[in-house]
């Protein structure tokens, strides 16, 4: 899942102020469930933001709607007509999500309410933590199962570097180093021997250095 | 260059370039000949003046067979390896410049290889990059396009191959470097590491600089592990070492990731009436033990802001005079 957090309230605060009719907008997929821009989330930043505004004088509207998904046409029409009063609207969206919206409603004035962060999942309550980076060419059946692109901070794939020590990453000892865990689990699985072998430089080309990405399935098109 | 083609390579005589020797390089000359090899290290400066570079290439010319001029090391913005290389060059040095994969993607990679090989710059150490977390511009984007191991295969096919990574071949007057990497017999993990070693000699790697040893017990560990893996007959090891000047910079770098300072160590160089005298002696004697290794084929000083300090080392260890070679 794409994994959002929320933007601090007052740079929030500070992007809308320039509104005097603000629709706050959800969504129900990923950000519902990283906690950051579902149904819940959407009507307290709306309530807060109300708040704030009452303590400075000033007057509007702050309107609230959840989509099913803002990824999606079909379901962004549905914020026509309360999209209709607002001069900005704030999506609670994934960056996806925020652009689905611009460009659906190419009139209005959009603006992001979360900080898009990552590929991943959560590891426990209350913790996601990142586990793809989207390189287009997965190679996780070299590596055991975890991602050296995106979990080794040099995204190596013959590590590990030298700054890998007692498990730790270099950067940071709040970091696994993804070698060693690669390591360990090919060495549990007995299937080191994949490790000897020189993994060639990576064809970038299907990672975002390749340009802007699509995903054509003939099939499922209509027209 | 196919993993098969680079093993066969490193372990035989390359083909192409001088007769008996790969490249033009002092430091091939003086690890085939089998001598004991010095090679010293160089930080440029945060600034453009020069005159420090030129200073330590003085010092150090005449007593080791090469110089590494560092690549931004910690991920500092530094005069670049390159015309680093080139002041030492024309100081009469013989440079060994490194590379990191931080900063560069393969086609600048390319490019400066290129570069430095039209400027008579002979050694080439080809390193991942410390991450930029540790220097003065941690907001800077990362490049690892390819990695150190990658990054040897590369240089050894442009030179033995006259093949750009793209597999194009080169026109005429390809990059003759001697091709160099390093290893860090204390990072993690352990049993790993000589296998990794492996895989740089089978990318091409001629020569290898270690992280610097203050962990005398497991280096030899390490050695021990590399001669069992056959690699000290195929790759020429130098092993690293950092003479400190006080128990105060043993401390610091027992902090420092990836490196390994003994306890013992520091409480020795604390206890002693000169700490600078007892930190000479103590680099004499890694380099008397280095010399009983097996498989070790020289020492690189790193003598980072006591560069002052290498002849006396070098002198002491008995080192000096550092072979002529054609």
């Amino acid at each position: 899942m794409i994994v959002a957090e929320p933007k601090p309230i007052a740079e929030v605060a500070e992007l809308i102020k320039a509104g005097r009719h603000v629709l706050v907008v959800g969504c129900g997929e990923c950000v519902t469930v990283c906690q950051a821009g579902g149904e819940k989330e959407v009507e307290i930043l709306a309530s807060a933001l109300r708040i704030q505004w009452k303590i400075e004088g000033l007057t509007g509207t702050i309107d609230t709607q959840t989509l099913v998904r803002q990824c999606e046409p079909e379901y962004v029409v549905e914020l026509a007509k309360k999209a209709k009063n607002a001069d900005i609207i704030l999506s609670l969206g994934c960056g996806v999500g925020v652009q689905f919206i611009a460009e659906a409603y190419s009139d209005k004035w959009v603006v992001p309410g979360l900080n898009t962060t990552f590929g991943g999942g959560m590891v426990k309550a209350g913790l996601w933590e990142e586990r793809c980076g989207f390189c287009g060419d997965c190679v996780l059946h070299l590596t055991g199962g975890i991602c050296p692109i995106i979990r080794c901070s040099k995204s190596i794939l013959n590590g590990p570097c030298g700054g890998s020590q007692d498990g730790h990453c270099e950067i940071n000892k709040e970091i696994s180093c993804a070698w060693q865990l690669i390591y360990d689990r090919l060495k549990a699985l007995g299937r080191l021997k994949l490790l000897d072998v020189v993994q060639p430089p990576k064809n970038w080309r299907t990672a975002r250095d390749g340009g802007p990405r699509k995903f054509v399935k003939l099939e499922a098109m209509i027209e | 260059m196919t993993t098969e083609a680079a093993t066969k390579a490193a372990g035989t005589a390359p083909a192409g370039g001088n007769g008996r020797f790969a490249t033009g390089s002092r430091l091939e000359r003086v690890l085939k000949a089998g001598h004991f090899a010095v090679t010293g290290e160089i930080g440029p400066p945060q600034s453009s003046k020069s005159e420090k570079i030129i200073e330590y290439a003085e010092l150090l010319k005449g007593v080791t067979d090469g110089q590494n001029l560092t690549d931004n090391q910690t991920a500092i913005v530094r005069l670049c390896s390159m015309a680093a290389a080139v002041h030492v060059k024309q100081a009469g040095g013989d440079p060994i410049m490194q590379m990191t994969a931080r900063d560069r993607n393969r086609i600048a990679i390319q490019a400066d290889i290129l570069g430095a090989a039209s400027l008579g710059i002979h050694n080439l150490v080809c390193l991942t990059g410390d991450h930029q977390t540790f220097g003065n511009h941690p907001g800077a984007r990362n490049v690892h396009d390819i990695d150190s191991i990658q990054m040897v295969q590369m240089v050894r096919a442009m030179r033995d191959e006259k093949k750009f990574q793209c597999g194009q071949e080169m026109k005429s007057d390809e990059p003759r470097m001697f091709v160099g990497a390093a290893e860090n017999p204390f990072g993690d993990p352990f049993e790993f590491r000589v296998r990794r070693l492996a895989k740089k000699v089978a990318a091409g790697a001629e020569f290898i600089q270690t992280q610097c040893v203050f962990d005398l017990n497991r280096f030899e560990q390490f050695m021990k592990m590399v001669r069992d893996e056959g690699l000290d007959e195929k790759v020429y090891i130098l092993a690293g070492l950092t003479p400190a000047k006080s128990a105060k910079a043993l401390q610091y770098m027992q902090t420092v990731p990836g490196m390994r300072v003994p306890d013992e160590l520091i409480k020795r160089v604390a206890g002693a009436a000169d700490q600078k005298a007892e930190g000479v002696k103590v680099a004499v004697e890694m380099i008397q033990a280095f010399r009983e290794i097996k498989g070790v084929k020289g020492v690189h000083i790193m003598a980072i802001a006591w560069e002052s300090i290498v002849p006396e080392i070098v002198e002491k260890a008995g080192l000096l005079p550092r072979p002529r070679v054609a």
